[in-house]
């Protein structure tokens, strides 16, 4: 690899950009009062909501992939009319307001909703107020940016090896798993951390349609937010905890998936 | 949630002169000289009352400007202490204004401005037929409220504990204005706000009374942040808030008297 000199028009703009993240964190770190780090980190409700936090969100990045990579496919290779608007809507939750989003889950699957009056009338099931309602906000505000990586994976990748293994005698099925997916592995992780991270960030729509209860609805964002309330130094820990989770698996799996991509 | 009410001032020839020193020995209050912003951090709960007396107290001193800033008080204080921009700061509690003062943020010693009392909210024509606190507990009833952090949240934890009533919320909400959505969109059955709040939301929602002896009132102070470079306007606008007329608009919104 030839190293190649920065120029300064560049070496500016991209630090300042890089600056306007870093610093922002610094502050955090600076304002964090670590001896209380311990106490903060272990007290029950942080642990409950951790552990939530981290079900949840996978959860969410599974369901993004039973669902969401079928639909990439769709977006990569069928061609219908509309689409471009089908997949515009799949992936507004990027641009909507979270909270929007919240409500708009409430209309669909809430006591009185669209689909959810009528599983409550026919199942006996509610949503809000629980996990499951949790799982569901997270999946609706995260599963597009798997949709969008993938898709652009299996847009880019080269479709003459499958259309060799098709040609030798391979199944559809066969093709997929064997040729289509380990071709788009490094997008397929790309999006799941993509997807993930979001979810564990994820405030807006699950406050809205999960509510926020401890054990039950009340993820780390939320618990972060309501603790900034009232102990705003404790706060700061939580969300660099939080942060740092992030952090070794963004470092990690790119290191890992995409070093070489 | 920032509201800018009133932005045509510019025109004016608007100087700087924001009236920092205002060496003008007249401080009478017809306040003619006034002119410029100010920015009224304020709790959510009173948005609707005071985004109509920055419009009367525009029309009385119309070389002043009002910029709200609604959140829930515990952000506002945050966001005061973290250097936020705001003249004139009204809490939903006391617990917060003594919380600005003790950390020096405080330009003034606060005033009493309004009381408010908590209430049920249920969905019209009170389905579950809740009659008061107890019901709350009943089988059946899906019961929300605020986060303890939250005025409204503490206040209601009080009620039920002076009324001697067991029940645990499905959701600890964020805001009063949260817990009224869901009532109105059926996902919650019953909830305690501020009386003030079922009637800013009209006929979307009812209210049931909660008795005197459980209920709790909420006191709202309001004071000066200090550093402020509008002291004159920020001071003219609290006296607005506190005169007969100011009160009168209040009560207009449901908000019971300062004393």
């Amino acid at each position: 690899m030839r190293r190649e000199r920065v120029p300064i028009v560049v070496l500016i703009p991209a630090a300042i950009g890089a600056a306007f993240f870093i610093v922002p964190l610094v502050g955090l770190i600076v304002r964090s009062p670590w001896h209380d780090a311990v106490a903060a980190l272990t007290a029950p409700e942080t642990v409950e909501a951790l552990k939530l936090s981290l079900v949840a969100s996978l959860s969410a990045t599974a369901v993004g992939l039973i669902l969401g990579v079928p639909l990439a496919w769709v977006y990569a290779r069928a061609e219908f009319p509309g689409r471009d608007l089908l997949r515009a809507l799949t992936t507004l939750p990027m641009v909507l307001p979270p909270v929007v989003g919240g409500i708009a889950l409430l209309l669909a699957f809430g006591r009185r909703g669209l689909l959810g009056s009528w599983l409550d009338s026919t199942f006996g099931i509610t949503l809000p107020f629980t996990t499951a309602g949790v799982v569901m906000a997270e999946t609706f505000v995260a599963m597009p940016f798997l949709i969008l990586t993938v898709e652009a994976g299996l847009r880019s990748m080269d479709r003459r090896y499958e259309e060799a293994a098709r040609a030798l005698g391979a199944s559809r099925w066969r093709v997929f798993t064997r040729v289509t997916l380990p071709l788009i592995a490094p997008s397929l992780f790309a999006g799941a951390v993509l997807c993930w991270a979001r979810a564990l960030g994820e405030f807006g729509a699950t406050i809205t349609f999960a509510g926020n209860f401890p054990g039950v609805t009340q993820t780390m964002p939320l618990a972060v937010y309501l603790v900034l309330e009232t102990n705003q130094e404790a706060s700061f820990i939580l969300s660099l905890v939080l942060l740092l989770i992030s952090l070794v698996v963004l470092v990690g799996l790119r290191h890992r998936w995409l070093g070489s991509a | 949630m920032r509201r800018r009410v009133l932005l045509l001032i510019v025109a004016a020839g608007f100087l700087p002169a924001c009236g920092s020193g205002g060496g003008t020995a007249s401080s009478s209050p017809s306040s003619a000289s006034l002119s410029g912003f100010i920015h009224v951090f304020a709790a959510a709960s009173l948005t609707a009352s005071f985004n109509a007396l920055g419009i009367s107290f525009h029309q009385a001193n119309p070389g002043v400007g009002v910029d709200f800033n609604f959140a829930g008080t515990p952000t506002l204080v945050t966001q005061i202490e973290q250097g936020a921009p705001a003249d004139v700061f009204a809490s939903a509690d006391t617990t917060n204004m003594d919380k600005l003062s003790a950390d020096g943020y405080a330009g003034g010693t606060s005033k009493v401005f309004a009381r408010n009392q908590l209430e049920i909210v249920v969905a019209p024509g009170n389905p579950k037929a809740i009659t008061g606190l107890a019901d709350l507990a009943k089988p059946g009833v899906i019961y929300i409220t605020e986060a303890p952090s939250v005025p409204a949240g503490k206040y209601s934890l009080q009620a039920l504990a002076s009324a001697g009533v067991k029940v645990t919320p499905k959701s600890l909400e964020t805001s009063v204005t949260a817990v009224i959505s869901k009532i109105e969109l059926g996902e919650a059955d019953a909830g305690i706000v501020y009386a003030t709040d079922i009637k800013a939301a009209g006929s979307k929602v009812q209210g049931v009374d909660i008795p005197a002896a459980s209920n709790v009132i909420a006191t709202y102070p309001l004071v000066t942040v200090k550093g402020t470079k509008s002291a004159d306007m920020a001071n003219s606008f609290i006296n607005y808030v506190l005169s007969s007329t100011g009160q009168s608009t209040l009560a207009t919104f449901g908000f019971l008297p300062a004393a």
